[in-house]
This record gives structure tokens, sequence and C-alpha cells, in this order.
């Protein structure tokens, strides 16, 4: 019997790598392939600059992959080697090696470490380092998202560049931005905490009432794709869906006006604890 | 069965004496090994209520908005036989509080650290034996706590597990917010005053009652794991409970510790403000990431001496895994702030978290080599625990290695909050500590109950459960790496996640048939404990002094004092015959007269 479990075991490293090699390549047989499993588009599509997040995904699969692979085919081969019903030689009687346990504790830090250290200037920029404009200040957000129970309003300043003045444009769950363009957005929340996450851009942040915040990101693909509520909300989390559409500049420059018309036909304001 | 009884001086078979009132042998019992299995009990009775809500929310996710078979009728028929949306919000947030805190926590510290502690040290019971009992009678207001948000107005809490504010904070925010919140941290409470007094009573029990020649580092690692743990729920524990009085407050007295200014939920303008909801996310995670390693050591503790045993073989490295835990323990407080990487902190901060946590995957690692290392070169017999064992550290190879994943701050932005956290705990605290679990049921029964399980039901318990939670746990990192979010009632409204739904289904069919397949094990259990062929002392040939008294052990546990010669690990030594030695057989060039 032994043969049959040091089997089962060897199954999770093979079926293990299996999985996500066939996600990977679109072979799965149950995905439709239609997004997030395009052929080496594990991660969904329509990405902004560089891959720099995805990149790193990998980088720790593969280190992963190689001590998951490495455990799996180890433990296989002690349960079939050292079955009591096969294995004929006596109990190697010990209780360790100093040398093996410094070997595998340093081995692993060095690891850790490098892949610590390795992402940092991915993590600066993405959270730490705003983008500029030409003169080295804090690029100025394009528009405000504010979550609220269950919809994202959206505020574009306007010509004026000030948010909450009269020439304010407000949007309901609808957000536009211009391709190849570091956007940059503000966000906050009206009521409880929100996540504003874009799967596409590989942007989440929690929304936290209370606190303003600044999320970055660099389009360079034209697209339509979603905006999910990634923390629990209540009990209409679910359908807390936006959606952001990446146009050409002329295309939101048109989108933008057409907007802004509508808005002064149908002198839509919302208000304070308006439904 | 060979025993060896140094002491003839039998502390008088006093079970037999004892026996008084029914209730305060088996109802209000002051003996550690009746609390122990007071607790199993009970937690096992929540494991199947948190199985159950899991299947709802697995339902749910395979095929959403669809009548229930069967049970839909019953329990929904307000909606037509559907999970609503807001009682998906409730399954998600009781299915985790009834797992963590009526399950996972109290299984291994309640039920398997009351048993066994005093036995493996070699004690006749605990050092507070009434603070004991208290410890599992505070558990009763939690249940019934718990128990009675199931039929408050909105069936249940449904903040999430974390219970983050704002949402957690008003009344009104939804249907569940209302009494079952509050009945939801009365109940956290309550499950943290047991584990207080349980985690009084280990550290001074394993401290102070230790029997002669029993060091600490002769002590098997299952205590170390219990020894340790009792100490992060001393020093963590603390936080959360007083974080939960200040939530309480904020909801029942109008104070704003986690309430900023001008709020308005649900179109009701909250009074309180001045507060920051991001405290509550520390405070919580202070204790619960600690709490994190409190739902592990020990189990790590129990697959060491369920590997050794069927190994035949010392454990590689004892003072390695001593280290280990250690090292896992304190690095365990430094690292909560993981939790929050986008939760608004401040990104500074999140790079010192992101090298601690990197850094606690280390003393994993030199755990998992170590059982490697013990297997190796053994004489491995594949009993039903030793399976649950092997199995337990096949997966926490996979837990602990997704782990590094969310570790990594940039990768965390894209897969938290995505069913790739979902994949990760489950396979620690499932695939990993729950198969601890049940390997140790099935290790320590003979010694609980005096009889053997069946190991042919229980190897297919184990084949079955194991290919059914891989196929339903596996996939989730799929999912999770494609950004599909946890805790939606609904996510194929996203067309971003809509392709998904097949594999959903497929996970869907893999749960329902991990749930049905524990049937297997509650026959085996109950028919065991009846009718289970009579074990002896020591069963499996282990060396712990458990396996010493007799099964199952009488009041006093011990009808001889133990002297401990040497650690718990001494299998196949060359100083004696037989592949076994256990602690309190004398060497063979020492005779009698041991100090």
């Amino acid at each position: 019997m032994g043969r049959v479990w040091s089997i089962l075991f060897l199954c999770v490293p093979i079926l293990g790598v299996w999985i996500f090699v066939a996600a990977m390549n679109d072979w799965w047989p149950m995905s439709g392939g239609a997004y997030a499993f395009g052929p080496g588009q594990w991660f969904p599509a329509l990405d902004v600059s560089e891959h720099v997040i995805d990149h790193l995904f990998y980088l720790i699969l593969s280190l992963t992959g190689i001590v998951f692979i490495g455990t799996g085919l180890a433990l296989f081969w002690f349960l079939w080697r050292y079955d009591a019903a096969t294995n004929k030689d006596p109990v190697v009687f010990s209780h360790g090696s100093h040398a093996l346990e410094v070997i595998w504790s340093i081995v692993p830090a060095v690891a850790l470490l490098f892949i610590a250290i390795y992402q940092m200037d991915a993590w600066a920029n993405a959270r730490m380092r705003r983008p500029t404009t030409a003169d080295g200040a804090a690029k100025p957000p394009l528009c405000r998202v504010s979550g609220r129970q269950f919809e994202w309003r959206i505020q574009y300043p306007g010509e004026d560049g000030r948010f909450d003045t009269p020439d304010d444009l407000h949007v309901l769950n609808d957000l536009h931005v211009p391709v190849d363009e570091e956007v940059v957005i503000e966000i906050e929340s009206m009521d409880v905490l929100h996540s504003f996450f874009l799967p596409n851009m590989r942007v989440k942040q929690d929304v936290v009432p209370g606190m303003r915040q600044y999320v970055w990101f660099h389009p360079v693909k034209e697209g339509v794709s979603d905006i999910v509520c990634a923390e629990l909300c209540g009990w209409g989390h679910y359908k807390m869906r936006g959606q952001i559409t990446v146009d050409s500049a002329a295309e939101y420059d048109r989108w933008y006006s057409a907007a802004y018309a509508e808005q002064e036909t149908s002198e839509f304001v919302p208000s304070e604890g308006e439904e | 069965m060979s025993t060896t009884t140094i002491d003839s001086h039998t502390q008088a078979a006093n079970s037999e004496m004892s026996i008084g009132h029914f209730l305060s042998t088996y109802v209000f019992s002051r003996d550690h090994k009746v609390i122990g299995i007071q607790f199993l009990f009970s937690t096992l009775i929540w494991f199947v209520v948190g199985g159950l809500l899991a299947l709802g929310i697995r339902w749910q996710l395979a095929w959403p908005w669809s009548n229930m078979p069967v049970i839909g009728n019953m329990l929904f028929s307000a909606e037509g036989g559907q999970i609503s949306p807001e009682f998906y919000t409730v399954l998600v947030t009781m299915h985790a509080t009834v797992m963590i805190f009526l399950v996972i926590i109290p299984i291994l510290a309640g039920a398997f650290g009351n048993f066994l502690i005093p036995l493996m040290i070699g004690a006749d019971d605990m050092a507070f034996p009434t603070l004991n009992m208290l410890s599992y009678w505070f558990m009763w207001p939690a249940f019934i706590c718990f128990g009675a948000a199931f039929f408050c107005d909105g069936h249940g809490a449904a903040a999430g597990w974390t219970s983050y504010p704002p949402l957690s904070a008003m009344t009104t925010a939804a249907p569940g917010s209302g009494d079952a919140q509050t009945f939801w941290l009365l109940g956290v409470t309550f499950v943290g005053v047991s584990s207080m007094l349980g985690s009084v009573n280990y550290m001074t029990t394993i401290i102070q009652m230790r029997a002669p020649g029993m060091t600490m580092f002769r002590l098997p690692l299952t205590i170390w794991g219990m020894f340790i743990t009792a100490l992060l729920q001393a020093f963590a524990l603390p936080v959360l409970t007083a974080a939960g009085f200040m939530l309480l407050a904020d909801r029942l007295f109008g104070t704003g510790f986690f309430l900023p200014e001008a709020l308005s939920v649900n179109n009701s303008p909250m009074a309180s403000g001045g507060g920051q909801p991001l405290l509550w996310q520390h405070l919580f995670w202070f204790y619960s990431h600690p709490a994190v390693y409190i739902m592990i050591l020990p189990a790590m503790g129990m697959v060491s001496d369920i590997l050794a045993c069927f190994a035949r073989k010392p454990i590689f490295g004892y003072k390695p895994m001593v280290y280990s835990i250690c090292g896992i323990a304190g690095l365990g407080f430094i690292v909560w702030g993981h939790h929050m990487f986008v939760s608004g902190m401040n990104p500074g901060l999140g790079m010192t978290f992101m090298v601690a946590t990197m850094m606690i995957a280390l003393p994993s690692a030199v755990k998992t080599f170590n059982w490697l290392g013990t297997v190796y070169g053994g004489q491995v017999q594949f009993t039903t625990p030793m399976l649950f064992a092997l199995s337990f550290v096949s997966m926490f190879v996979i837990g602990g290695l997704s782990g590094i994943f969310m570790a990594a701050t940039p990768v965390d932005i894209v897969i938290h909050d995505t069913y790739f956290i979902v994949a990760h705990f489950h396979y620690v605290l499932f695939c990993g500590t729950a198969m601890a679990v049940f390997g140790s049921i099935y290790f320590w029964f003979p010694k609980m109950f005096g009889r053997m399980m069946n190991e042919t039901w229980g190897k297919i318990h184990f084949t079955l459960t194991f290919i059914f939670m891989n196929g339903t746990f596996f996939t989730m990192h799929i999912l999770g790496a494609g950004g599909f979010p946890r805790r939606l009632a609904d996510p194929y409204h996203y067309p971003t996640f809509s392709h998904m739904l097949t594999m959903n289904q497929f996970m869907t069919v893999c749960a329902i048939g991990m749930v049905a397949v524990q049937v297997i094990f509650a026959i085996n259990f109950f028919y065991s404990l009846f009718w289970g062929p009579k074990a002896g002392r020591n069963p499996w040939h282990a060396n712990g002094l458990e396996w010493q008294a007799p099964s199952p052990p009488g009041h006093g546990n011990f009808d001889f004092q133990p002297i401990v010669y040497r650690g718990p690990y001494e299998y196949g030594s060359p100083e004696t015959d037989e592949d076994y030695y256990p602690q309190t057989m004398p060497p063979k060039n020492e005779r009698p007269e041991p100090a």
C-alpha cells in the first residue's frame, strides 16, 4: 500500500504544476479564455505600463514553484523508498544535522531577502512616488472618485481645475481616462470602507472614510473594463460595479464635452443624502 | 504491552473512588481529560455548522440566485428558495467566525491542549482545575451569542469576520448590523475569556508541573506548540478584547473610536466622530495575526509527534524545531500590518511589514525541511494518523509558499481580497490544521476513549477528503490570480469574472463531496466509541508519557510516578532492542534508584 500512498502524494506537485501551466496557456478546459486566460495572459488583460507587478508575480511563482516541486518530489521519494513494508534497512538513527540546518536556513533567507529588496522599487512606484508634472510638482488628480453604498460617484474638476466648483462634471459609475498619460485619481468614501479595485490596471486601494488618498496608473491601451469594490461594504457589495473606459485623447475630449452638455441640460447635481 | 512501573506506589486507583455525582464527573468536571473531551465534542458540532455555512457560499458561487434543492424552500421561503445578497454576507461572516473562534482555536488549545498537556508532561492534572472548568463553560455564553446572532434581524452578523468599522459600528448599516453584530462582538469576547483562562493554565502547568526529569528540551513538540500558543494568547488577546469593547461602545453608547467626522451611512448621519477606522484594523490584526499562529503551532507540534512515531525515527533537528516555533511566535507579533498593505496605511510602513513577513517564512521552511528529514531513512508505517500528518506537510508547503505572494507588497495589490487569499488560508487552516486535527483524533482516540478507530474507514475518509479538498482549494489560486474577489454574492455581474463560473461549479462539486465524506468520519468515530476494539496502553508503540498511562487514564492520570530519562523521539535507538524507547524506561546500564 505504501506505493499507492506515495503516488497519491506525488499527484500534488504534478497536478499543481499542471493546473498553473494550463491556466497560463489557456488549456484549462473550463475557462472561457476571454479575459484573464488569454494566451500568455493569465492576469486580466488591458494592461498598464511594463507589467511590473505581473513580472514580480511570475518571478515569485518560479521561485516558489521550484521549492514546491522539490519538496513534493522529496516527500514522494522518501515515502516510496522508506515504506516499512518493503524497506529492510535499519532506521537511520539521527537527531539532525547542524550543517543541513544552517544550509536550509541560509538559502531560503537569501531568496526571501532577494524578493523583498527586489520588489521595493515597484512598491514605491505604485504607492509612494506620485507622478509629477513637468515642473516637478505633484500631478493634480484627473478626477475624484467617491465610494458610497453601493455606487461610485465620479467628479471631474472642470476648467478651473478645482473640485466642488460649479463647472464640475458629475458622473455615476462611469470613469473615463485618456490613454498614454499618467492618471492620478483622488479617492474617498462617503460612508463605510470600500476598495477601489481596477483589476486590469493592477490598482487596488481601500477607500477609507475620513481619509483622502491618491492612486495612479498609466493606461497604454484603449478599452473598457470594470471598477470592482473589493472591500465588504454591506449587503449590496456585489453590485457596486463601475466601468472604466480608456479613450484616445480626442475621444476623451468628445466624451467629456458630451457628458458635460448632458449634465447642463438635465441639471443633475447630486446633493447630500440624495437617493 | 510493556509498561514501565518504576514507582509501585500507585496513586491509588482513585478513578473508582471519586465517582461522585454524575454532574461533577461528566458535566462540571474539573478533570482535564473530561474538559478536553467536552471541548472536542462541542467544537466538532460547530465544525458541522461551519461546514454547512461554507456549502451555502459555494452554492451561491456555483449557481447564483438559484433555488437550493430541498432545503432552499425551508430556509429561504421568503426569497423563493434562493440565498439573498443580505444572507450571503451573513454566510461569509458566520462561516469564518464559527470556524476560527468556535472550531480551530478551541479544538487545538481547548480539546487537545487540555487533554494532552498534563498527560504528556507527566502531571496528574492542570495547575488550576477549577479555572480549567471555567474555560470550557465560558465557551457556552459564546455559543449562545453566536447562536442567537442567527435568530436576530438579518439572521447573523454581516460585516465580515474582520468586522471592519464603520460597517460594523453602525447599527443601521444593513440587516445584520443590529443585534446580530452586538451578539457577534460579545461572542468573540467570551471566546477570548475562555482562551485567556486556558492560556494561564497551560503556561503554569507546563512550567510548574513537569514530571521529574522532564526538562524543557525533553518536552514533546506538541507541548512546545501549546506552550508558545498560550504565550501568544496571553499577550495578544487583551488587545482584541479592548478593541471589542471600544467597538461595542461605538455601537451602543455613541462614542467615536473608529468613526471619522461627517459620516452618513444608509442615509442616516452619524452623530459621533473624531475616530479612525484604521485603528480597528491595527488592533484587530494585532491579535488576529498572532491568532493565525495560535491556529497552526499546536497542529505543527502534533504533526511532529505523529511523524516521528510512524517514521519510527527521531524527529530531525528537535532544537531547531523548538527555536522555529519560538521564531514564528516572535515574528508573529510584528507582521500584522501585512493585512493592511492596501488599507490606506502609510506605504512606508508597508515595506517594514513586508520584510518582517518575508522573514517569518524562514522558520516555517526550517520546520518543513525537518519534517522531510524525519521521514528520510525511516520505516514509514502508513497508518491513518500518519497519512493525515503527511498531508499536513504536503499541504502546508502550498499554504506557506502562497503566503510569499501576499507578503510581496506590489503583488499583494492585485491579489489582496481575491480568492488567492482564500486559497492561501484554507491551505493553511483547512488542508493544514484541520488535517492535523483529524490525524490527531485518529492518533489519540485510543488514549481518549480506550478503543481503536477503524483503520480501513479511516483511510477511505483520508483519501476522499484529500482529493476533494485539493479540488476545492487549489483551483482558488487560479481564480485569485485572475482577480476574482472575495465576498461577492454575484461576481459574474462583472464581465471580467464572468467566465470563471464553470471553475466555481467544479469547486462546489468538490466541496459538496468533501463535506459528504465527513459522514464516514462521524460514523467511524461514534461506532468506535462504543464498539471499537479495546486499545492497550500503547497501541502505536509510541514513546510519550501519555502512552504509559492507562487507556483511558483514570482520575489523576498515572498509576505510577513517571520519571523521565530522555526526549520523546528516541525511536530506533541502538541502546535498546525495541524500535521505541519510552521516556520513562530507565537506561539499560542504569538500574533503580533514579534521583
